[in-house]
C-alpha cells in the first residue's frame, strides 16, 4: 500500500489553533458547533454533564430510599416524601411496596447503567486519553459522537420509564418476575434503554482499544503511557467482550416480554437460572468496568500530588489486565444459591483469585506514598480516602465470596454496604478525585479548595455513616430490598438515613464550588499540579487540535525526581538533590 | 512503500475519488488510519460472535433440557434448503474477496460485478429463507413465543426450539439485510471511483464483516438442520 503523507495538508489547520472552549460566534452557532463536534474534549465535557445528570437523577431516588427507611412501617414517611409512599394499603405488592420498589429500581437502574458504567470511560476518559498519549483525538472521532447520541437516546428511555410511573424489578431484571410484573411498556422500555446503552459503551470501548494501539505520539512505547490509560484499555476490552453478552441476553429477554419465547420464562419451560448466568456474564465484569478507570486515576492522583515515582508501574498495569482477564470467570459468585455445590466450590476459588492483583495495586499505591512530598489538595485527600474506603469494599467482597458465610450474608445489607464500598467509596471518590485534578485542564479555572475540601469531608463522613451501618444491619439479617423491617433495625436505619443527608450535603457544596469556579474562578496556569503526563504540556485551555506540536516523549510518566514538570518553574517544583536520586527502571 | 502527495503530484479532479482520498486529520499516515480501521473491525466483529454465542449458548441449555422437542424441531426443517443457502453464502464469500483484490489491481469492472453477485446472493439467501422456510412454517402455525399455534406439535416444548430457531436465524437474517445495505453502499461509491490501490477500507471492512457473517450460518447449519 502506499502512503499519502498529512503533513503537506495542514496549511488549512490554522483556524484551530483556538482554545477548544472559544465560542463560535452567536449562542446558536456554538451550540449547533457542540452538538456536531467530533472533538474528544467537548464529547468528553458533554459527556461529564450528562452522567452527572443522571447521578443527580439517580441520587434524588436515593435519599426517597431512605426517607422511607427512616421508620418500620411504611406509612409513616408520607409528610416528607409525599402522597406517593403512603398511596397504598400496607400490602406486600401493591401501594407503598410497589413504590418502593420502583424507585429502588430506578436508583440502581440509573446508577448502574446510566452513570457509573459510563462514567468515568467516557467523560474523563474521552478526554484525556488522547491528550495522554499525545494524540489530536480519538481513532474513530465520529463514532465517538455517535456513542454519546446513543447513550442519550438510550437515557431518554430511561427518563421515559421514570415519568411514567418506572418498573419494580431491581436492576438485575431476573426473570420470572421481570417477564410478568405489570408496566409492559415500561419494563419493555428499560430492557430496551440497556441495550441500547450497551452500544455505546461498546463505541468507547472499541474506540479506546484502537487509539492506544495506533495513536500514541512518537517515543512512548506501551511502558511509558501513564498508569490511567493502562487502565482504560483494560476497561475497554471488557466493555467490548462483555456487552455483546448483555446485549444478546436482553433482546431475548425483549421477546419474551413481547412474544413470550420461553426461554427465560419457567412457567413456558424456561430456564431463569441461563437467565442468571447470562446477567451476571456481563455484569460480574463490568464491575471491573467501573472500578478500573478510577484506579487509573488513582494512580494519576497519588503520583503527581505526591511527586513521587508510582511504585511498581508494571505491576499495577499488569494488575489491570490480570483483572480484566479473571473478571470473566467469576460472575457464579453472584449466584450461590443457585447452582450446584461443584460450580459454587470453583467460582468461589476463582472468585478469592480477583483480591490478588486487586491487593497488588493498593500495595503499590501505599508504597508509593512512603517519602513522598504529599500535598493535601482535594484530589489527594479524595485519593488517600479512596485507599481507605476501597480496601474496606474489597475485603468485605471476601467474606461473600466465601460459600459459607455467603449463605448467611447474601441478598443482605451487607452486601449492599459491600457494592456502596466499592462503587461508591471507590468509584465515585476516584471520580471526584479525576474531576478535580483536572478540573484546571478542561475548564481552565481552579476551584475554591478551601470549599472543596469541605464539602470532601461531608461526603467522606456521610458516605461512612451511611454504608458503614449497613454492614451490621446485614450481619444481623436485614434482608435487602425491603420497604419494612423489623423495630429492633430502626436505629442504625435512622443512622444510615442522617448519614445519607450529609452526603447529599456535601455534594451540593460541591455543585456550587463547580459554579463558583466556572464564573468566577481563578485562572489556571499551564501545568497547575505539576504533572508529568502529556495533558500537562498543552495550552491552559487546550487548542483544538490540542498540541501547538506533535508531542514527542522523553521521560516517562513519573519522573519526578529528574524532570521539571512543563510550563512550571523549578522553584515551585524543586528536584532533589541528585545524588539523592537513584535510577529505577 | 512509496508516497503520494496529493498536491506535489498535481493530481487534479479528474482523477479517481481514491487517488485524491484525504485521511483523517489526526492521522500521521494513510497505513495507520487503514490499520486502526482494521483493527476496529475485528474487534467488532468480536462482538458479534459474541452476540451469537448467547444464542449457541441457549441452543446447548435446552438442548440439554429438552432433547427431543430440539430433534423433533429440528426434523422439521429441510437440510436441502439449508444446504443451498449455506452454498449460496458461500460463493458471495467468494466473490466480495474477490472484489476487494480487483479494487487492490484497479480492476473496476470486475469489482462492480462481484460487488453485485455477492448482493444478488445475499438476496437470494433472504429469498430462499422467506419464501421457502419462514413462510410455509408460519402459516402452518410453527410460530415464535405466544403466536405458535401448531396443532400436531410432539413433544411438550416445541414452542421453545421455534423460539430458537427463529431468534437465531432471525438475528442472522437481519445482519444479511444490514450487509445488503452495506454491499449497495459499496457499489454506489465504487462506481463513483472511490475505491482503489491505495485506498479500500471500507471494501474490506464490509468484506470481514460479510465473511463473519457467512461464518455464523455456517455453524447454525449444522446445529439448527443436521444434528437431531
Ligand atoms: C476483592 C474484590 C471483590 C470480591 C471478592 C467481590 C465479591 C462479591 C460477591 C461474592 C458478591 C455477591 C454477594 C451476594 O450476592 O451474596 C458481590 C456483590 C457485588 N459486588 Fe463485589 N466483589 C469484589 C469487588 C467488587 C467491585 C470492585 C465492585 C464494583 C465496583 C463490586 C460490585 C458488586 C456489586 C454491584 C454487587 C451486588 C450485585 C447485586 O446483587 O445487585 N464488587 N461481590
Ligand atoms: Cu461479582
Amino acid at each position: 500500500m502506499t502512503t499519502v503523507d498529512r503533513a503537506l495538508d495542514h496549511a488549512h489547520d490554522d483556524h484551530h489553533d483556538v482554545p477548544y472552549l472559544t465560542g463560535k460566534g452567536g449562542p446558536i452557532a456554538t451550540v449547533w458547533d457542540w452538538m456536531t463536534t467530533v472533538d474528544h474534549k467537548k464529547i468528553g465535557v458533554m459527556y461529564l454533564f450528562t452522567v452527572l445528570f443522571m447521578f443527580f437523577l439517580g441520587g434524588v431516588a436515593a435519599l426517597m430510599l431512605r426517607i422511607e427507611l427512616f421508620e418500620p412501617t411504611r406509612q409513616t414517611a408520607a409528610g416528607i416524601t409525599g402522597a406517593a409512599f403512603a398511596g397504598g394499603e400496607g400490602s406486600s405488592v401493591g401501594g407503598v411496596g410497589k413504590f418502593y420498589n420502583t424507585v429502588m429500581t430506578l436508583h440502581g437502574a440509573i446508577m448502574v447503567f446510566m452513570f457509573i458504567v459510563p462514567g468515568i470511560p467516557a467523560s474523563l476518559g474521552n478526554f484525556f486519553l488522547p491528550l495522554q498519549l499525545g494524540a489530536k483525538d480519538v481513532a474513530f472521532p465520529r463514532l465517538n459522537l455517535a456513542s454519546w447520541y446513543v447513550y442519550v437516546f438510550g437515557s431518554f428511555f430511561g427518563v421515559y420509564v421514570i415519568l411514567t410511573g418506572g418498573i419494580d424489578t431491581g436492576w438485575t431484571f431476573y426473570t420470572p418476575y421481570s417477564t410478568s410484573t405489570e408496566g409492559q411498556p415500561q419494563v419493555v422500555a428499560m430492557i430496551l434503554a440497556v441495550f441500547i446503552l450497551g452500544f455505546s459503551s461498546i463505541f468507547t470501548g472499541l474506540n479506546f482499544i484502537v487509539t492506544v494501539h495506533k495513536l500514541r505520539a512518537p517515543g512512548m512505547g506501551w511502558f511509558d503511557m501513564p498508569l490511567f490509560i493502562w487502565a482504560i484499555y483494560a476497561t475497554s476490552i471488557i466493555q467490548v467482550l462483555a456487552t455483546p453478552v448483555i446485549g444478546v441476553t436482553f433482546l431475548l429477554m425483549l421477546f419474551e416480554r413481547l412474544f413470550q419465547i420461553g426461554i427465560f420464562d419457567p412457567g413456558l419451560g424456561g430456564d431463569p437460572v441461563l437467565y442468571q448466568h447470562f446477567f451476571w456474564f456481563y455484569s460480574h465484569p463490568v464491575v471491573y468496568v467501573m472500578i478500573l478507570p478510577a484506579m487509573g486515576i488513582i494512580s494519576e492522583v497519588l503520583a503527581v500530588h505526591s511527586r513521587k515515582r508510582l511504585f511498581g508501574y508494571r505491576a499495577i498495569a499488569f494488575s489491570s489486565l490480570a483483572i480484566a482477564a479473571v473478571s470473566f470467570l467469576v460472575w457464579g459468585h453472584h449466584m450461590f444459591t443457585s447452582q450446584g455445590e461443584l460450580a459454587a466450590t470453583i467460582f468461589s476459588a476463582l472468585t478469592f483469585l480477583v483480591a490478588i492483583p486487586t491487593a497488588v495495586k493498593v500495595f503499590n499505591w501505599i508504597a508509593t506514598l512512603y517519602k513522598g512530598s504529599i500535598a493535601l489538595t482535594t484530589p489527594m485527600l479524595y485519593a488517600l480516602q479512596f485507599l481507605f474506603l476501597f480496601s474496606i469494599g474489597g475485603l468485605t467482597g471476601l467474606p461473600l465470596g466465601a460459600l459459607s458465610t455467603d449463605l448467611h450474608l447474601h441478598d443482605s445489607y451487607f452486601v449492599v454496604a459491600h457494592f456502596h464500598y466499592v462503587m461508591f467509596g471507590g468509584t465515585v471518590i476516584a471520580f471526584l478525585a479525576g474531576i478535580h485534578h483536572w478540573w484546571p485542564k478542561m475548564f481552565g479555572r481552579m476551584y475554591n479548595e478551601f470549599w472543596a475540601k469541605i464539602a470532601s469531608g461531608l461526603v467522606f463522613v456521610g458516605f461512612n455513616v451511611t454504608f458503614f451501618t449497613q454492614f451490621f444491619l446485614g450481619t444481623q439479617g436485614m434482608p435487602r430490598r425491603y420497604a419494612s423491617y423489623v423495630d429492633e433495625f430502626t436505629t442504625l436505619h435512622q443512622i444510615s438515613t442522617v448519614g445519607s443527608f450529609v452526603l447529599a450535603l456535601g455534594f451540593v457544596v460541591h455543585l456550587f464550588v463547580f459554579i463558583h469556579s466556572l464564573i468566577v474562578g481563578e485562572r489556571a496556569g499551564q501545568n497547575p499540579w505539576g504533572g508529568l503526563t502529556l495533558e500537562w504540556e498543552t495550552d491552559p485551555i487546550p487548542l483544538e487540535h490540542n498540541f501547538r506540536h506533535e508531542p514527542i516523549v522523553k521521560h516517562g510518566p513519573y519522573d519526578f525526581e529528574s524532570v521539571v514538570p512543563p510550563g512550571c518553574d523549578e522553584k515551585d517544583f524543586p528536584l532533589p538533590p541528585q545524588d539523592e536520586v537513584r535510577t529505577v527502571h | 512503500m512509496a508516497t503520494i502527495d496529493t498536491r506535489a503530484s498535481g493530481l487534479t479532479k479528474q482523477e479517481p475519488l481514491w487517488k485524491r482520498y484525504v485521511p483523517g486529520h489526526h492521522w500521521r499516515t494513510q497505513d495507520d488510519e487503514f490499520d486502526a480501521a482494521k483493527i476496529g473491525i475485528w474487534l467488532f466483529l468480536a462482538t458479534e460472535v459474541l452476540l451469537f454465542s448467547g444464542m449457541f449458548c441457549a441452543y446447548a441449555v435446552f438442548r440439554m433440557l429438552y432433547p427431543e422437542a430440539i430433534a423433533a424441531g429440528s426434523g422439521y426443517l429441510d437440510w436441502r434448503f439449508g444446504g443451498i443457502n449455506t452454498v449460496v453464502l458461500l460463493i458471495s464469500s467468494f466473490t466480495i474477496a474477490m472484489a476487494i483484490r480487483n479494487v487492490q489491481l484497479n480492476q473496476q469492472k470486475w469489482a462492480t460485478i462481484n460487488l453485485s453477485i455477492t448482493w444478488l446472493c445475499a438476496a437470494g439467501f433472504l429469498a430462499i429463507k422467506f419464501i421457502f422456510e419462514y413462510g410455509p412454517k408460519w402459516a402452518e402455525g410453527k410460530r415464535i413465543g405466544n403466536l405458535f399455534s401448531y396443532p400436531y406439535a410432539s413433544t411438550d416444548h416445541e414452542h421453545i426450539w421455534w423460539s430458537i430457531y427463529y431468534m437465531a436465524t432471525g438475528v442472522h437474517a437481519a445482519h444479511v439485510l444490514i450487509g445488503m445495505g452495506l454491499i449497495a453502499w459499496l457499489i454506489y461509491r465504487q462506481r463513483k471511483g472511490a475505491y482503489g490501490p491505495t485506498h479500500y477500507t471500507m471494501m474490506e471492512g464490509v468484506g470481514l464483516y460479510w465473511h463473519i457473517v457467512d461464518l455464523v450460518w455456517i455453524f447454525l447449519f449444522p446445529l439448527l438442520y443436521l444434528v437431531h
